[in-house]
């Protein structure tokens, strides 16, 4: 299981790269979403895979015993969803009205910020 | 009550922000509102700037989880002094947006953003939890974008995008880093972090996971050669969030590699070389850019790429005096540059755009003024006695010490080429004769505004360089309070016992 | 885009995805509460009857502002992070619990203050975002 995880994260992280290096916003928007969700499975991932151990405390007890799946990975990704959540809906927001102002899909054609003159 | 101060800077932020929500379409209420409470904001900060200079370092675990499992504000010298600072440059520029922030702007709740974006720098400053750090990034970014796109011009547009991409990416890797650091070590609180990272045997993985961090941060500081977003971008609003900007953004990425590469990371080995090769780069590539561009704020924004590196020169020679000198810089370096993007807003009410050849003349039209811009522009050269040229002192110092001649010839290289920017630009503003443009119908002229509308662009750069003043006169305060934060940063060892003992000295 | 059957559908699934949206607010996945999951389906609910109706009648039966939403939202959250503070001297977002349970919601803490304000700001924010993008430019 964690190899096939591996593995996503690395197909995640090297299609977003690729669509982030496409000229169309869009796509780099796509790119980003995928790197996110990417960044998440690593998270996951680095916290260790348990299946079925929950890490809830037994009524007879006062802490956990043998081995329980780390919760706070999963915090950390919760987190991290609702802020790329907020990021990417503006992102969203933002290449719309760019499309409408600069009307153009092309990043390459957004030179104007970065003219001498 | 003195445990509760801590996080008053973030939550009196929030409040401001919050109230101003509520008075969205009234934007003279909103004004008001938020000088008021700027200044309050200020009375905190300075509260808490001199409890920790009295007390120590003042720590509070959020929801009372003991140390290592919650999350923990620790205001340490450095920390509660770049909150002062902060709210002093948010109180100045919530009083410039009175007449630089046209009311359709305020309707987009500018205001409220403007303080969401000083509660997620103090909180970034304040926190002492790696991961929370990541959120309170992510909280100044979303609200840089809108700041940036409020108005929604094409050129705003389009340099919005560029920034949005790289600080997007630059969060994407910091949060690579975090997960890897939690993978290896299992813990997020950057005080048990500086304990277990020694303890790590593969040190290839700890040098990867730092040099991953190192880019996450390098990207929002703008270290060569990821900066390339600051100059398409930085021009690009109005002269209120540019200052903003200019002043505290690219601080924040100071401030965390000075925070990550003293207390997890120490800097040693290839680290410090690859530190100090990126500063020398830093410097040659931002006073290269600063010097061909042709308007000012443009020249401005290189400029804060090319002075980045004497703080992440000071950081990486990593000595104690080196630090003092990177720390001084970057206090003397927020509210310079927070002057100069003001003076910039100035500029463009003046001659209706802020081309260097189309400028000029301000000597004789504005001759008191030209004395008041004057002194940021000779405090950014580091004239003696104005601010600038007190930490160089250290800085140089320390690479003399260290026997460093690469950061000497870099620093005298970034101080020459400074001087000769701001030579250029005191040629063509303020000495030459200004060349005949039409002007333009919409914009109002300086000279139109009414004495309340002139107050509300002067006052703020008067304050400003009142603080510069205070920087040069009394340089051995500031100095003091440096070494102090010099003292701390290389012994982390008080700020992991400030973590962990507070329960010990609460009972 | 007029659909017979989204339509006559959406009347029925909007009372039913809030409903379900508030018993997520206070039960989350499993246990205590989750105000971002249920402002998320209280704003798909929405989201789903401006697809079937159009966006004017969404805007009608909303009454407010889909904005007003995040400063009362974001005052909840606030408020309830700060009670600890004033009312107790406790550190920041400490959680309050009062003792007594309360039938069908169980026992109430500022937690649940803070959920609810979540929950709001996220209805919001995610309208607002919403009717921005779909409104014809």
């Amino acid at each position: 299981m964690e190899i096939l995880l591996a593995i996503m994260t690395g197909v995640l992280y090297a299609g977003g790269i690729y669509f982030i290096l496409r000229r169309s916003l869009v796509k780099l928007i796509i790119g980003i979403v995928l790197l996110g969700n990417g960044v998440n499975l690593l998270i996951f991932l680095m916290g260790g895979l348990v299946k079925g151990k929950p890490p809830i405390i037994p009524e007879e007890s006062h802490h956990l015993e043998g081995l329980y799946a780390d919760p706070v990975p999963q915090a950390l990704i919760l987190t991290a969803i609702v802020i790329s959540f907020g990021l990417q809906s503006f992102a969203i927001v933002l290449i719309k009205r760019a499309y409408k102002v600069v009307k153009t899909d092309d990043i390459d054609a957004m030179n104007k910020t970065d003219d001498i003159e | 009550m003195s445990e509760h101060l801590i996080i008053l800077p973030i939550i009196v932020q929030a409040i401001i922000a919050v109230t101003l929500l509520f008075f969205w379409r009234k934007p003279k209420t909103q004004r008001v509102l938020s000088i008021v409470g700027s200044s309050i904001a200020v009375i905190i900060a300075s509260m808490l700037f001199g409890t920790v200079w009295n007390q120590g370092t003042q720590v509070l675990q959020l929801g009372n989880w003991e140390a290592p499992f919650g999350i923990s504000l620790v205001g340490d010298t450095l920390a509660a002094a770049l909150v002062l600072l902060t709210s002093i440059v948010a109180l100045v520029i919530s009083i410039y947006s009175n007449t630089n922030m046209v009311s359709a702007r305020v309707k987009f709740g500018y205001y409220a953003i403007f303080h969401f974006l000083i509660m997620g720098l103090s909180g970034a400053f304040l926190t002492g939890d790696i991961f929370n750090l990541y959120v309170w990034f992510e909280v100044i970014i979303i609200s840089s974008f809108v700041l940036l796109t409020i108005g929604g011009r094409k050129i705003q547009i389009e340099g919005a995008v560029k920034y949005f991409t790289l600080n997007m990416l630059s969060s994407i890797v910091f949060l690579t880093g975090i997960a890897m650091l939690y993978g290896v070590t299992g813990s997020l609180n950057m005080a048990e972090l500086s304990q277990i990272i020694p303890t790590i045997e593969n040190k290839g993985i700890v040098q990867t996971i730092s040099l991953v961090f190192m880019i996450g941060f390098g990207v929002k500081a703008g270290l060569f050669p990821l900066y390339l977003w600051l100059p398409a971008s930085y021009h690009t609003p109005p002269a209120a969030v540019s200052a903003l900007f200019g002043g505290l953004l690219t601080k924040v990425g100071v401030y965390a590699l000075i925070r990550v590469f003293t207390l997890i990371f120490p800097l040693q080995g290839l680290n410090q070389d690859i530190l100090m090769i990126i500063a020398g780069f830093t410097v040659f590539f931002g006073g290269i850019g600063a010097l061909v561009q042709k308007d000012v704020i443009r020249v401005f924004s290189y400029l804060i790429i090319c002075h980045i590196g004497f703080m992440i020169g000071g950081l990486s020679l990593f000595t104690e005096i080196a630090l003092v000198g990177a720390v001084f810089y970057m206090f003397h370096d927020i509210i310079v540059k927070a002057t100069l993007f003001m003076i910039g807003g100035v500029f463009f009410r003046m001659f209706g755009n802020t081309k260097l050849y189309n400028m000029g003349g301000l000597m004789n039209d504005y001759p008191r003024l030209s004395l008041l811009f004057a002194i940021p522009l000779f405090a950014l050269v580091g004239i003696p006695p104005l601010s600038g040229f007190w930490p160089k002192l250290s800085l140089f110092g320390a690479s003399y010490q260290m026997n460093s001649i690469f950061m000497l010839v870099v620093f005298i290289f970034a101080s020459l080429i400074t001087l000769i920017i701001i030579a250029k630009v005191w040629n063509n503003v303020f000495a030459k004769n200004a060349r005949k443009t039409e002007k333009l119908e919409k914009l109002k002229y300086y000279d139109q505004f009414d004495l309340r509308e002139k107050s509300a662009m002067i006052i703020p750069i008067l304050m400003l360089v009142c603080v510069i003043l205070y920087y040069s006169i009394f340089a051995e305060h500031i100095q003091l309070v440096a070494e102090r934060i010099g003292n701390e940063l290389m012994n982390s060892d008080q700020y992991v016992e400030a973590v962990f003992n507070l329960k010990d000295e609460a009972k | 885009m007029k659909s017979i059957i989204l339509t006559t559908v959406s009347k029925t699934l909007l009372p039913l995805l809030l409903l379900f949206s508030v018993f997520v607010l206070l039960r989350g996945h499993y246990l205590p509460g989750g105000g971002f999951i249920a402002g998320l389906i209280a704003s798909i609910a929405f989201i789903l009857h401006s697809f079937a109706n159009g966006l004017k009648k969404t805007r009608h039966l909303l009454r407010i502002h889909p904005g007003f939403l995040i400063p009362v939202g974001l005052a909840l959250a606030i408020g309830s992070a700060i009670a600890p503070m004033i009312f107790q001297d406790l550190p920041v977002m400490t959680g309050l619990w009062y003792h007594n349970e309360i039938p069908v919601i169980g026992k109430i803490g500022s937690a649940l203050f803070f959920d609810s304000g979540v929950y709001l700001v996220v209805i919001g924010v995610s309208l607002t975002i919403i009717f921005t993008i779909s409104e014809k430019a």
